[in-house]
């Protein structure tokens, strides 16, 4: 039995993949799992280029994110990007929670790993929910929507266009924005303008205040898809949480389950960062 | 002929080790033999993959008949555009009225033909069958990684498969703008019958086929990895595992491309938006969608569609690796240069999609890498090439049905690849660009290929499958009547397309350049029925032998790999007693000095001193 213990060692133990054990130390559903994320990645990967090229295609009439993301809850006033820096600081919080709930799996802890799971859990509700009023003030719009010429082209008001006012460019109130962002002064232009442009609400699928549709487009299309992962998510760490309550794992002696719940759930959170960085930042 | 004396000797280690590599799973691999299987359990919804691969394997039939008749009434049209064929509306319904093809339904049947033989026949039906049958048993696992999982990649493909076969049946037809279903024609409900329901259906299908795709390849994956037996190396797995292993990581990664590019042209179709469409008119009035690009559609598809193409090749080249050493009696020509060359060529598949699309409007500079990358294919495709032609050189030929369809897949791909040298060069494609040179191209190369592939995987596992031998007399006729068929109906078509015949159209003796070639047409037709009818012999002799064939023995080709130390009589699990321990590599054939021909992986090298050469160890 020794001899043939060590010819064993030999031959396979020592070449991890010699076969007749996982060469990564990980079970085959976790290794599922990463190749799982592998493939999403790439689905995310073609829809965030896809995004790219167009935008890099229509960079100067792009709409500006700053004109667009500017409301805070119980805020009057301007506040660009503001509520979407809370909203990933609270999906990379409920990251920080997941890290703690695997490792409370680690030490067996059945009650802290329901703990830091339920907070998880919450965390990404109000993810989404903070998802959901920003798509509902980009569907809502500006109190005064925009102007939008038969043949597609987006003119704003000044006063939706804070961005300008930013940069020092200060436009009178009675002027227009043009698609690429120039300010319109010319009387006659604007009367020709208003003569035939069809005024317009919002943002959908269809139509786009604040410029270029397809800005909305790739919005609610990779948010919207995103958000979808955020809730299959959510759905899942709700089943791991009664699991947890209910004492599944600790008869099972491992907390596997979690981590690959885990590292689904961190998966999403990093394809939030790039789409965060894509639409607001750049 | 018993193989497997050496099994005894791996049982103390093996309890370990089984109990070691399965520590985390507790699904059913050490409960198999508690329960009594019913029919729904054990033919239906069964987690076995022995069984879903026979389940595989007869919708893939299934389908691929249906897809080869559609060919058949589509090639009738064209030989015989004018001439009525009254058997059409008892087959084909309002689409053939008074024995006349409907020109919109000759479009959904090209459509619907390339569709199901590259995604349900190629794809699905070729890897779906056999990594699952062949992965577990020639790497010695118990069954898959997760026999659910692989059940419930087997329904999605079930469940897509019948989402297609229903878009047959309604009222506008099926999709009918080509199997790529390039936007707008496919993007706007209202261009053609076919862009209605019929299309969304074929999206609907299609996202149902890559969750399956996606579920297979995962667990097709994680089984290579994870799973090997003791001593199965990875430079020790036979050639089609490998080729299994490096399509299903391609299916992982180019698959969800197509994800992305059908959920867009889902939204573009029925939501408003315009990812893809621009500057379109209807009736003279300018369509509301404006901004989007179709071009965008062609790159998502195609960086699925050239990995797609091997990802329906490299199954087949491997089936054929394993069953050319096998009948030559030798082991297989640069085993490492196999795996290096389909290595490169997976690798290669991703940077050389801009190929389909010369005529896009292509910068000219970004088209020349494209052709640099694409010509770099026929580096590896030669090597693989020249490896099967030297396995066979001086070999002790067993010409089973096997073997032929092996050798004559080696045939079409160097006929087939040749061609492809011309369509990968930008300056030479933009001539041929969309004729019948590309139609005879990839049927040769991809197709012919592949179902060659396939064929061989069929006759050479077949005992493995259903304990029974296929009939042989009957597979040299299919052979030889299949590839008189293919070359037959392939080879002129590459003469209409240097002349400049279209693909797609509905009939070409409208235009007064073509009307000589309406010869060639006939030529073609007459081949394709011939070939068509072949496989009639072949699936006669599938069903009849699955009850009547001659009963196999345990290893009926005399081959090393480990699913032939199974028991003829499938149970769950595989092995009865404990999972043989692999010592060697799978093509010891014909060694020198050995007492037998063969020496099956089981054997250690302490037993085999007469053959021993100073490598092995």
């Amino acid at each position: 039995m020794a001899a043939e213990a060590t010819l064993a060692h030999e031959n396979s133990s020592s070449n991890p993949w010699g076969g007749g054990k996982s060469p990564f130390g990980i079970s085959w559903g976790k290794m599922m799992m990463w190749f799982f994320l592998v493939s999403d990645a790439f689905t995310f990967s073609s829809l965030i280029i896809a995004y790219g090229a167009f935008r890099h295609r229509l960079t100067h009439i792009w709409p500006t994110a700053n004109d667009v993301f500017t409301h805070f809850p119980f805020v009057h006033g301007h506040l660009p990007l503001a509520y979407v820096g809370l909203m990933t600081f609270i999906l990379i919080m409920s990251s920080v929670t997941m890290v703690l709930a695997v490792d409370a799996g680690h030490r067996r802890d059945n009650k802290s790993v329901a703990v830091w799971m339920g907070l998880t859990i919450i965390g990404g509700f109000m993810f989404l929910g903070s998802q959901a009023w920003e798509w509902y003030n980009f569907i809502s719009g500006t109190p005064d929507g925009a102007l939008k010429m038969p043949t597609g082209e987006i003119y704003r008001f000044p006063e939706n266009a804070p961005s300008l006012h930013a940069k020092g460019i200060h436009a009178p109130d009675w002027a227009l924005i043009s698609p690429d962002h120039k300010v319109i002064e010319d009387k006659a232009e604007i009367a020709r303008i208003k003569a035939v442009a069809q005024p317009i609400h919002g943002a959908n699928l269809v139509d786009n205040e604040y410029g270029h549709p397809l800005f909305a487009d790739f919005f609610f299309f990779i948010t919207g898809f995103h958000g979808f992962h955020v809730f299959s998510g959510v759905v899942i760490n709700i089943i791991i949480f009664f699991n947890v309550l209910s004492g599944v794992y600790s008869r099972r002696g491992h907390y596997e389950q979690i981590e690959k719940t885990g590292l689904y759930w961190h998966f999403v959170d990093l394809v939030w960062v790039f789409v965060f960085t894509f639409f607001y930042l750049v | 002929m018993e193989v497997n004396p050496h099994n005894s000797m791996a049982h103390g280690a093996h309890a370990d080790e089984h109990a070691h590599g399965h520590s985390h799973d507790h699904h059913g691999h050490d409960h198999d033999h508690d329960h009594e299987d019913n029919f729904w359990s054990k033919y239906i919804f069964s987690t076995d993959h022995k069984m879903i691969a026979k389940q595989y394997l007869n919708v893939a039939i299934f389908m691929g008949f249906l897809a080869m008749f559609m060919s058949l009434i589509f090639r009738m049209q064209l030989a015989w555009p004018d001439a009525k064929l009254p058997f059409l509306e008892d087959v084909i319904g309002k689409w053939g009225k008074d024995g006349k093809l409907d020109p919109g339904f000759y479009l959904a049947l090209v459509t619907i033909h390339g569709t199901i033989m590259v995604f349900f026949v190629l794809t699905a039906g070729l890897s779906g069958t056999f990594s699952n049958l062949l992965i577990p048993l020639q790497l010695g696992a118990r069954d898959m990684a997760s026999g659910f999982l692989n059940a419930l990649s087997f329904w999605f493909f079930a469940l897509s498969s019948i989402i297609m076969l229903f878009s047959l049946g309604i009222e506008t037809g099926p999709a009918s703008g080509g199997w790529t279903v390039y936007p707008p024609l496919s993007a706007l409900p209202q261009a053609i019958p076919g862009s209605g329901l019929g299309m969304t259906l074929w999206l609907v299908s299609m996202v149902f086929f890559i969750a399956s795709s996606l579920l297979g390849s995962i667990n097709y994956i994680s089984t290579i990895i994870n799973l090997r037996t003791k001593g199965m190396a990875m430079t020790r797995m036979p050639l089609t595992i490998w080729a299994f292993f490096i399509t299903a990581i391609l299916g992982v990664l180019s698959f969800p491309v197509l994800l992305a590019a059908a959920l867009l042209l889902v939204f573009d179709r029925s939501f408003g938006t315009s990812f893809y469409l621009s500057d379109i008119f209807i009736d003279g009035a300018p369509l509301d969608h404006a901004g989007g690009s179709p071009i965008l559609y062609q790159h998502l598809f195609w960086f699925l569609g050239h990995p797609e193409v091997y990802i329906v090749l490299l199954p087949a080249l491997g089936l054929a690796s394993e069953v050319i050493s096998v009948n030559s009696r030798k082991p297989i020509f640069g085993y490492k240069a196999m795996i290096g060359s389909m290595l490169v060529i997976a690798f290669l598949s991703f940077i050389v999609w801009g190929h389909h699309m010369f005529v896009t409007g292509m910068n000219p500079f970004l088209g020349s890498v494209f052709v640099f990358t694409t010509l770099l294919v026929a580096i590896p495709s030669a090597v693989k090439v020249f490896n099967y032609i030297t396995t066979l050189w001086r070999g002790n030929i067993q010409f089973t049905p096997q073997m032929l369809f092996g050798i004559g897949l080696v045939s079409t791909f160097i006929t087939g690849g040749l061609t492809g040298i011309i369509l990968g060069d930008s300056a030479l494609d933009i001539n041929v660009h969309d004729t019948y040179f590309v139609v005879a191209h990839f049927h040769i190369v991809m197709g012919s290929s592949a179902i060659f592939g396939m064929f061989a995987g069929v006759y050479h596992w077949f005992p493995k499958m259903y304990g029974r031998l296929m009939n042989k007399k009957l597979g040299f006729i299919h052979f030889w009547l299949t590839i008189i068929g293919l070359y037959g109906t392939f080879f002129p078509m590459h003469f209409l397309g240097l002349a400049g015949v279209p693909r797609r159209y509905y009939a070409n003796t409208a235009y007064d350049g073509f009307a000589n070639l309406i010869n060639i047409n006939h030529v073609v037709t007459v081949f394709a029925i011939i070939g068509g009818l072949a496989q009639f012999i072949f699936l006669f002799n599938f069903y009849y032998s699955i009850k009547n064939g001659k009963k196999s023995s345990q290893n009926p080709w005399k081959s090393n790999t480990l699913e032939w130390t199974t028991p003829i009589e499938h149970l769950h699990g595989n092995w009865p007693g404990a999972i043989p321990e692999v010592h060697r590599w799978p093509y010891d054939y014909g060694k020198p000095g050995a007492k037998e021909d063969f020496i099956c992986q089981t054997v250690p090298f302490s037993e085999t001193p007469e053959s021993n050469t100073p490598h092995d160890h």
